[in-house]
């Protein structure tokens, strides 16, 4: 079987890649994305934790998880749709309107 | 007091006083909304109209208190108008003696005033405004005088005090007659708040004694039934603080500089607001509250005093004043001082019969002056006048007679109102005896100056005026000249009403002995006076050739009416001004608006410190989400 850490450590890099992929992409698409990566690393560390503790709350909780991400992907898909169609960019630079 | 109630007097319900007031403001109602559609024949239909029937309701009034028992009064109550607490005050409007004769002056002379100004107004485009205003000032007067209690008392006395402001500054593009217009107002505010000071007194005193009434005949029969409810300390409070809304409503020292300039307004405006009506309120008011100012002897000495001192003053300013109303209106002032000087001995029926007759002929004074400037193409300089008796028989005949009344010649009107002031002044109830010769001197400066006005006026045989004007000098129409003839009526005839009989009943109201020198010694004055006046100004030209010249000494001091408009202005206005200008530069524009401006300046110099973080860019908020929650766990972790 193999060890709970090797899961971890799994999620943390897959955690990691998505957090740098929304902090130092420009195309709000890839940001999109690497959101998705991060709520994925999560789901990995959780059901890792319900296999390591014989419980089905963790699983429960992914699919709580992909239920939210599936309704956030159609939300945030459509804004960066209206986003292009107004801006015709999806360059996160570019998209400072709210600047002070 | 020797006029206590007697067991026969009584009280009548009656349902008709209401339309005393009533009439005169549909008069008001129908000039605001109606009038500008039909024009000015309907205008001068109604206006006098209304008031007219007024008159008839009065004389109703009139007739019918006459046929009770004396002391008796009509009172009609409209409706409860103030509920709160254990005061009740109601909408009742009272007639009695004294409220009889008011309302017949002031809807007779009124109606008289109305029916002139039809022609006095005949050429002005906004006669509809004018109208309303003198419609609304007759109903304020007249409500004025019919209150039952303080309160609607003093609704009246605002009321006419708003006219009179109204129709000082009628020709308001004129920034000096809007100037008049608000000093008649200020002063006028002055006196109010100490006529209002003295009513809360008066209610604060009487309340502590279990008393809650603003009833002018509730709080006599308190005071008669529980005598020193009023401490006397109190009750000369009380009666100096409503004095001194008198002094500011009737023109007395110190509050009467606003008077001379209210005569900016119309002419019949003048007649009818500042020497007929209004000015009297304050005569009015201490015979109506007689019973309050008999508690202090004080006061009444104070309200003597003034008296003697403002028309001994006025009448020495109307002695070189050049202005036809300018002389009329120092006359007033002064006039109105004798009829105080009535009140302040306590000779309220002496005081109220000057102030009947003083109605008559100085309203047909200022009449005749108004026909004169509106003969003369609106010149009021009687410099430029003289001779104007051939020219304008009616206006200078009945003019003479006022002067004649006013003088205090035996057997016309003022000659029996005025020597009945000065007879109670040296042996009333209250004498002063020393202002009795402050009074004939008075009287004697009253008759020259009248008739220094007459003279300059209408005596001589050339007219000092342009050769247009005097070409264009004409006797005013028969709207004008027919009030006039009917004032003259009274003003000679008016001296032999029964007045004291018809007011005895109410306060002292009487004769009184007094030596034949004493009696006869006004009138010698008054006749010194006219023949003074005559061999200056009727037999030669020479005085009014040096009325041209500049004055000098006692003269300079008389023509600058005492400097006390510069003293006014220099210590009161001017410093108020300055103060008002500290704190409007100073407090205001400093340190309230810097308080105000210096707080959002800081939050924008804060603001633009750290907007620098709001770039917009999520990129940037999510990287602060992540140093944040990574220094949050390293304390975690690390320090706990």
């Amino acid at each position: 079987m193999v060890p709970i850490h090797y899961h971890l450590i799994l999620s943390a890099i897959l955690f990691t890649i998505g957090t740098m992929g929304v902090l130092l992409r420009r195309n709000t698409i890839i940001i999109f994305m690497s959101v998705e990566l991060m709520l994925n690393a999560v789901n990995l560390s959780f059901v890792a934790f319900a296999q390591h503790w014989g419980s089905m709350d963790g699983q429960l909780i992914v699919f709580f998880v992909m239920a939210v991400a599936a309704a956030e992907a159609a939300v945030g898909l459509a804004i960066i749709l209206m986003v292009f169609r107004t801006k015709e960019t999806v360059n996160a630079d570019e998209l400072n309107l709210m600047r002070g | 007091m020797e006029h206590a109630h007697t067991a026969a007097q009584a009280i009548e319900a009656v349902s008709y006083l209401r339309w005393i007031v009533f009439f005169p403001l549909i008069g008001v109602l129908f000039n605001i909304f109606i009038a500008p559609k039909l024009g000015r024949r309907a205008i001068n239909l109604v206006a006098p109209g209304v008031i007219l029937i007024a008159f008839a309701f009065a004389w109703t009034a009139f007739e019918a208190l006459g046929a009770l028992p004396p002391g008796s009064a009509l009172v009609d109550n409209l409706y409860p108008w103030i509920t709160t607490g254990q005061l009740n005050v109601d909408f009742s409007l009272r007639v009695d003696a004294l409220t009889a004769v008011m309302i017949l002056i002031i809807t007779g002379v009124g109606a008289l005033i109305h029916i002139y100004s039809t022609g006095y107004m005949a050429h002005d485009e906004d006669v509809a405004r004018y109208f309303t205003y003198l419609n609304l000032f007759t109903a304020s007067m007249l409500l004025l005088v019919l209150g039952e209690n303080l309160l609607l008392f003093f609704v009246g006395w605002e009321g006419v005090g708003l006219c009179s402001y109204l129709l000082i500054g009628f020709w308001y593009t004129d920034d000096e007659k809007a100037s008049a217009g608000k000093k008649a107002f200020i002063v006028n505010r002055i006196g109010d708040a100490g006529f209002l000071l003295g009513m809360f007194l008066l209610f604060w005193t009487l309340v502590a004694s279990g008393v809650w009434t603003l009833s002018f005949s509730e709080i006599q029969t308190a005071i008669a039934e529980h005598p020193g409810i009023i401490p006397g300390g109190v009750a000369t409070a009380i009666c100096l603080l409503l004095f001194i809304g008198a002094a500011g409503k009737s023109a007395q020292i110190p509050l009467y500089v606003w008077l001379p300039d209210a005569m900016a307004g119309p002419t019949p405006v003048s007649a009818l607001i500042h020497a007929a009506t209004m000015v009297t309120a304050g005569v009015y008011m201490i015979a109506r509250l007689h019973f309050l100012y008999e508690l202090s002897p004080t006061a009444l000495s104070v309200v003597a005093h003034v008296a003697a001192f403002t028309a001994l003053l006025a009448a020495s300013i109307a002695l070189v004043q050049t202005d036809i109303k300018k002389v009329l209106a120092y006359s007033t002032v002064s006039q109105l001082g004798y009829m105080f000087l009535g009140v302040g001995v306590g000779a309220y029926g002496a005081g109220v019969f000057h102030l009947m007759t003083h109605a008559f002929f100085k309203a047909l004074l200022f009449l005749g002056a108004g026909s004169v400037i509106h003969g003369m193409s609106d010149e009021q300089d009687i410099r430029k006048m003289g001779g104007l008796l051939r020219k304008m028989p009616f206006t200078g005949w009945t003019f003479l007679l006022a002067c004649i009344a006013i003088a205090g010649v035996p057997g016309f009107s003022g000659y029996y109102s005025k020597d009945l002031i000065l007879e109670e002044v040296y042996a009333g109830p209250h004498a002063q005896p020393l202002l009795y010769w402050v009074g004939t001197f008075g009287a004697g400066m009253t008759a020259f100056y009248m008739f220094r006005l007459f003279f300059v006026t209408f005596w001589g045989r050339e007219i000092r005026a342009s050769h247009e004007v005097a070409h264009h000098v004409h006797e005013s129409p028969w709207s004008m000249l027919i009030p006039l003839i009917i004032l003259a009526v009274f003003s000679v005839l008016g001296g032999n009403l029964p007045l004291l009989d018809w007011l005895s009943p109410l306060f002292h109201a009487g004769h009184v002995e007094v030596p034949d020198l004493i009696r006869w010694l006004p009138t010698v004055a008054g006749a010194a006076g006219i023949v003074l006046a005559f061999f200056m100004y009727g037999t030669s030209t020479k005085a009014v050739e040096q009325m041209n010249e500049a004055p000098a000494g006692i003269r300079n001091l008389l023509w600058n009416k005492w400097y006390v408009d510069e003293a006014y202005d220099a210590f009161i206005v001017k410093p108020i001004a300055a103060l008002a200008n500290g704190f409007w530069k100073g407090v205001d524009t400093q340190v309230i608006d810097g308080t105000v401006n210096g707080t959002a300046r800081l939050m924008e110099y804060g603001a633009s410190v750290i907007r620098v973080l709001q770039t917009g860019n999520v990129q940037n908020y999510a990287m602060s989400f992540l140093v944040g929650v990574t220094v949050i766990l390293f304390l975690g972790v690390y320090l706990w």
